[in-house]
């Protein structure tokens, strides 16, 4: 269950591209056409679903504070949590390696359609950003960890399949000359970003701290709830 | 005698207008929507990643001649890791609850495409003296979108500026809120960020006819 909603958390509600604006540049860059669109979003969801199992790992036996305890009593006291953005981008950057020579050796037809988005990938925040979301918000168990991965993956799929489609048929619609191209896609993602806020409300009691509001202050309709998941987000952003 | 020559400025002024990173490269977009919520939050990206930008150029700059091209995408994120990992050290040592209210954007300018962009397209080709203007036009010019995002997000959606409240008290109903004025509380939610940014880009492209996209 808890894994169910995590997931389906990660998915909408913290929507990678609409809730805190990773990988914009390649949602941008690479949303033309729904067939390139769709192999880069599966090769996101791919690295995420090593990279941030991976980096769960690496946080909790080697850089949290006090990780070291495995090698014995006398490494307890150590934090080696300045030392993540380099450890994480390592192996972000030595799994995308690997994943690239994999594919090119036993898929070559799928190798020569993702051409440069595959080292692209290395440098694409959502990577990073799942993997330091994960520490941020201390997610406990590995289970827990890959399926973060493998949702935030997804959300960000659905949301670079959605505006891929969008642009496909906006082609034809009498866009403003100088808002053309750049300007309008902006514009679309900010409203499918509001459009996915209004997902804040299906699952009020994934929020920890939504339900130790929910235990002291009893809500009875369900509009007042879906305010306060949003009054919520607000605090958040300030 | 100007301290810089025609070419050398023009790597300053360029991507401030018509070579902007944001409007017209599209690089490092991600950092530059999310903290844009507060001015105050926008000007300490913007100079963080100007700091990292420049330095970075630099030393990509004095290295490039050794830098064997089959590594270099990870000797790249090494230098941006390393000099991000001091911004956030210093950022954590003199200003604790700005850098929470920045939380991992921080950690996200390593993955920033401006500085990649920038190292690639530039560093591996130039001096070092070269290399460092360019960093800090580039920087400068997305700080400046960085700045009037925060600027008209902060005014609008609270009222302040850098904390003051220049449109006057909301509670006690001073200023602009006693003829009825009422903060757009819309402004602080993220996909206003995106609106902002597009009619920026918007109002670029009709001033300079030779930007449109077909």
């Amino acid at each position: 269950m808890e894994h169910l909603e995590l997931f389906l958390k990660s998915i909408f509600i913290d929507n990678m591209v609409f809730a805190t604006f990773l990988g914009m540049c390649s949602y941008l860059a690479v949303s033309k056409k729904v067939n390139t669109a769709v192999g880069l979003g599966a090769a996101v969801i791919f690295v995420l679903a090593i990279t941030v199992p991976l980096n769960w790992l690496l946080d909790q036996y080697l850089l949290q504070p006090g990780a070291l305890k495995w090698l014995g009593a006398e490494y307890a006291d150590y934090d080696l949590s300045f030392l993540s953005f380099i450890m994480f981008i390592a192996t972000i950057a030595t799994m995308v390696q690997l994943v690239e020579i994999v594919v090119e050796k036993f898929s070559p037809s799928l190798y020569n359609s993702l051409g440069i988005f595959l080292p692209l990938i290395a440098v694409n925040c959502a990577i990073l950003g799942g993997s330091l979301f994960m520490q941020s918000r201390e997610i406990p168990t590995l289970g827990l960890a890959t399926v973060y991965g493998v949702g935030s993956g997804i959300g960000w799929f659905l949301a670079i399949l959605a505006i891929a489609a969008i642009r496909e048929k906006i082609r034809y619609s009498n866009v403003p000359p100088a808002l053309r191209g750049l300007g309008i896609t902006f514009i679309i993602t900010g409203l499918m970003a509001i459009g996915f806020m209004s997902f804040g409300g299906m699952l009020t009691g994934g929020d920890e701290a939504v339900k130790q509001e929910e235990k002291t202050v009893k809500v009875d309709s369900k509009v007042e709830k879906e305010d306060k998941v949003l009054a919520n987000n607000i605090k958040d952003n300030e | 005698m100007a301290l810089l020559s025609k070419k050398d400025s023009k790597l300053i002024t360029d991507p401030l207008a018509d070579n902007n990173p944001i409007t017209i490269q599209v690089l490092g977009i991600c950092s530059a929507l999310a903290i844009t919520a507060q001015l105050k939050a926008s000007i300490v990206m913007a100079v963080s990643v100007m700091a990292v930008l420049a330095i970075g150029n630099v030393v990509i700059s004095l290295m490039r001649n050794i830098i064997p091209s089959k590594i270099r995408i990870i000797v790249q994120l090494v230098v941006v890791a390393a000099l991000v990992i001091i911004v956030d050290q210093i950022l954590k040592a003199y200003s604790y609850e700005l850098s929470k209210t920045l939380s991992v954007f921080v950690g996200l300018i390593i993955t920033n495409c401006i500085i990649m962009g920038r190292f690639e397209a530039f560093a591996l080709a130039n001096g070092p003296w070269r290399s460092f203007l360019d960093g800090i036009g580039n920087a400068a010019g997305y700080g400046l979108i960085l700045v009037i995002v925060g600027f008209f997000r902060e005014l609008l959606g609270s009222g302040t500026l850098l904390g003051f409240k220049v449109l006057g008290d909301p509670i006690e109903k001073t200023g602009l809120y006693a003829i009825g004025y009422e903060n757009n509380g819309f402004m602080l939610l993220s996909p206003m960020a995106l609106m902002v940014v597009g009619i920026i880009i918007w109002v670029q492209r009709s001033r300079n006819k030779a930007l449109i996209e077909d």
